[in-house]
């Protein structure tokens, strides 16, 4: 007779488990598989296209390009700083957030058939998502070089950019807790798809990208500083050209955001994980 | 020898139609137990709002062994499944596995169109739970299983069908889990790939040792695969034991559909000259309509006047209405009053599947009475007994023929 002890079985199937839980070594089990995710996004996306990944390059620099027509036109400040370089680095910073939090959104409903055939850890998903966005960043971040090069005489990177890391790490926790919350919202409310879409190029207006937040006073500023992302974009910018209005509450209450976020966003995954295959 | 697979009192239900129980304070109550991971309780026990899928569903599964699924379409097999895959959570009950389990629901899950067969090889593995490595390792079995070898640089969107089921199913069968499930993925390809779908999945069985649980409606490789055999009825588990006796009480409990009819005078089907009064089925031996069953079919007319030259003409058609035979009685001389005919139906002629006859009466050879068309409607089982093809064997008949040999 078989012992009935739970150290006997390699997996005991539950009708709830826990939401809080993640299963790292699973996650860790799957390792390969995050890496042909990542791979399936940039190789597959490009396959039969004119462009191919240049097309990392095209949108941030097209929208730099409106961007400097629209600011010339407002009279938009941009804080002493060469306006592309400052509409360039905003862009490339909320690029990686707006992403991560519009593709991981989509992580049920988009997969929902390969979901319903076969198991594999969900949250692979997302996590290969925020790589391969990190990999598009990275695309991005290179296009800034030269024209940090060419406008040198005027600018003053500093020792922020070591912090750049951690930006980008922070930028992603927003991102993904926010998508995963609106995937496990979607579950059920599919329309919520399309609110996350126009609702993050209307975020873009609340974030101090098309104009600095040093532009904004009083009860204007207040209200930006409420944006988490705003301190974020701020403290990249300001590493690179060396003008940037953040503080180090600011920085704190978007860290502490982020890691909140992610952790909301974790917990409404996984409990929708086991089941919205009823659902969605 | 040990369990591997211990399902207990396992439960699956469905709300029907909308989604959520119906209020924002239920809902988020409900939120709030199932974050805390309690079990799930069904807001509404009402009959008309839940689906019972699957309930209080308990077996064991023992290393190594072969166990079927069967029942009906809607018995609950691939929901039971899906559960023992983690692609949904039971509502209540739970199953306990020693072992990696690796399930075939469909094949070329997550196949990618624009990636080329070698890619997709890998990212299939991985889905599947197989390591860089081991595909990397199996690659050109892989790619030799399938005989896709020429193709294995193009796009799986350029294959034809029948290759990209090929090289799907020649990845999952070289996945190497404990357990594995299918899911009638021999329902899909041709007869060559369903011979080696079988045979890979008896050799993982027998030569690997290799716990299997495999769910299907055809009998026969269900007989040959399987050591134990679980019969699920509406979602319940309704029997276990071995194949010939649970596959018997599948026939029986869902006999071959079959019809009598009976009419009163007042209804009868016909016209001033003739009608309808009943129409059975008589079975030669045994309860169920088998292809090695004889069995007549009985008719009782009312004649309304006399007929110097009376004949029957009695024709098949399979439900799709594809004509299968025509038969037709000797002449004879009637008289006006009740009429009874009956048509023998030998042995090893039909072939399987579903019927419906028309019987005419007839004047003289050649002028119609009357046509009672479907009168009635049979299913016929197949009860072959080999063990090497399982796949249809079609035809409108499969009459038992002599054959010269040499």
């Amino acid at each position: 007779m078989s012992a009935e002890a739970k150290g006997e079985w390699t997996q005991v199937i539950e009708p709830t488990e826990s939401a809080f839980r993640i299963n790292f070594s699973e996650l860790w089990r799957y390792r390969d598989l995050v890496a042909l995710f990542v791979r399936r996004d940039f190789i597959a996306a490009y396959k039969q296209t004119v462009l191919g990944p240049t097309w990392h390059i095209i949108q941030p620099i097209f929208t730099t390009m409106v961007y400097y027509f629209f600011g010339s036109i407002a009279k938009l400040s941009t804080d002493g700083v060469p306006s592309v370089l400052f509409y360039l680095t905003g862009i490339v910073a909320w690029n990686y957030f707006s992403s991560c939090l519009t593709k991981t959104s989509n992580t049920f409903v988009g997969n929902s058939t390969i979901f319903g055939k076969v198991f594999f850890p969900r949250l692979t998903v997302p996590i290969s998502t925020v790589i391969s966005n990190l990999l598009s960043f990275g695309i991005q971040f290179l296009i800034i070089i030269p024209f940090l090069i060419y406008f040198r005489g005027s600018i003053h990177p500093n020792l922020y950019i070591l912090f750049i890391p951690v930006v980008v790490v922070l930028l992603a926790f927003m991102g993904l807790g926010f998508g995963l919350i609106v995937s496990a919202l979607t579950t059920r409310y599919r329309d919520l798809t399309y609110l996350v879409g126009f609702g993050v190029q209307l975020a873009v207006y609340a974030t101090p990208i098309i104009y600095p937040l040093s532009m904004l006073k009083g009860k204007w500023r207040s209200l930006a500083s409420f944006n988490p992302v705003t301190a974020l974009t701020e403290v990249f910018r300001y590493a690179l050209v060396g003008k940037g209005t953040f503080s180090a509450e600011s920085l704190t209450y978007s860290a502490i955001f982020s890691v909140v976020i992610l952790c909301i966003g974790i917990i409404a995954f996984n409990s929708s994980e086991k089941t919205f295959m009823d659902t969605v | 020898m040990d369990n591997v697979i211990k399902v207990e009192e396992v439960s699956k239900i469905y709300k029907l139609g909308q989604i959520g129980s119906g209020t924002l304070g239920q809902d988020v109550q409900l939120y709030i137990d199932r974050l805390r991971g309690k079990e799930h309780v069904a807001a509404s026990e009402n009959d008309e709002d839940i689906h019972i899928a699957l309930q209080d569903v308990s077996f064991d599964v023992k290393d190594g062994q072969a166990m079927g699924i069967i029942g009906k379409n809607g018995a609950g097999k691939s929901t039971l499944l899906k559960i023992l895959s983690r692609i949904t959570a039971p509502t209540s009950g739970r199953i306990k596995i020693k072992g990696r389990i690796a399930s075939l629901l469909e094949v070329g899950t997550g196949f990618h169109p624009d990636l080329s067969g070698k890619e997709n090889i890998y990212l299939n593995g991985a889905i599947l739970g197989m390591s860089k490595a081991e595909v990397k390792s199996k690659f050109d079995e892989i790619v030799e299983f399938s005989g896709v070898s020429k193709f294995i640089e193009t796009p799986v969107k350029r294959y034809s069908s029948g290759m990209y089921v090929r090289l799907a199913f020649a990845v999952a069968a070289h996945l190497e889990p404990e357990i594995l499930i299918v899911d009638e993925v021999l329902a899909v390809g041709d007869a060559d790939f369903q011979k080696k779908c079988l045979g890979k999945m008896k050799d993982v069985s027998n030569n690997q040792g290799r716990t299997v649980l495999f769910v299907s409606h055809n009998m026969e490789a269900v007989k040959n695969l399987c050591s134990q055999v679980v019969l699920l009825e509406k979602g319940k588990l309704v029997e276990i034991g071995n194949p010939t006796t649970v596959i018997n009480t599948y026939f029986r409990r869902n006999t071959n559909y079959f019809s009598h009819v009976n009419y009163d005078a007042a209804n009868a089907p016909g016209n001033e000259k003739i009608a309808l009064r009943s129409a059975d089925i008589e079975i030669a031996n045994g309860e169920v309509l088998e292809i090695t069953t004889g069995f007549v079919i009985n008719f009782e007319f009312d004649l309304k006047c006399d007929f110097e030259e009376f004949n029957y003409s009695l024709n098949v058609f399979s439900v799709t209405g594809q004509h299968i035979f025509n038969s037709q009685s000797h002449s004879f001389k009637a008289s006006k009053g009740k009429l009874r005919a009956g048509c023998i139906i030998p042995p090893d002629l039909m072939n399987n599947g579903d019927y419906t006859i028309s019987i005419l009466a007839v004047s003289k050879e050649s002028i119609c009475i009357y046509n009672f068309e479907s009168v009635l409607r049979f299913e016929i089982f197949d009860n072959r007994k080999s063990d090497k093809w399982f796949g249809e064997i079609g035809g409108a008949v499969r009459p038992k023929l002599d054959w010269k040999i040499g």
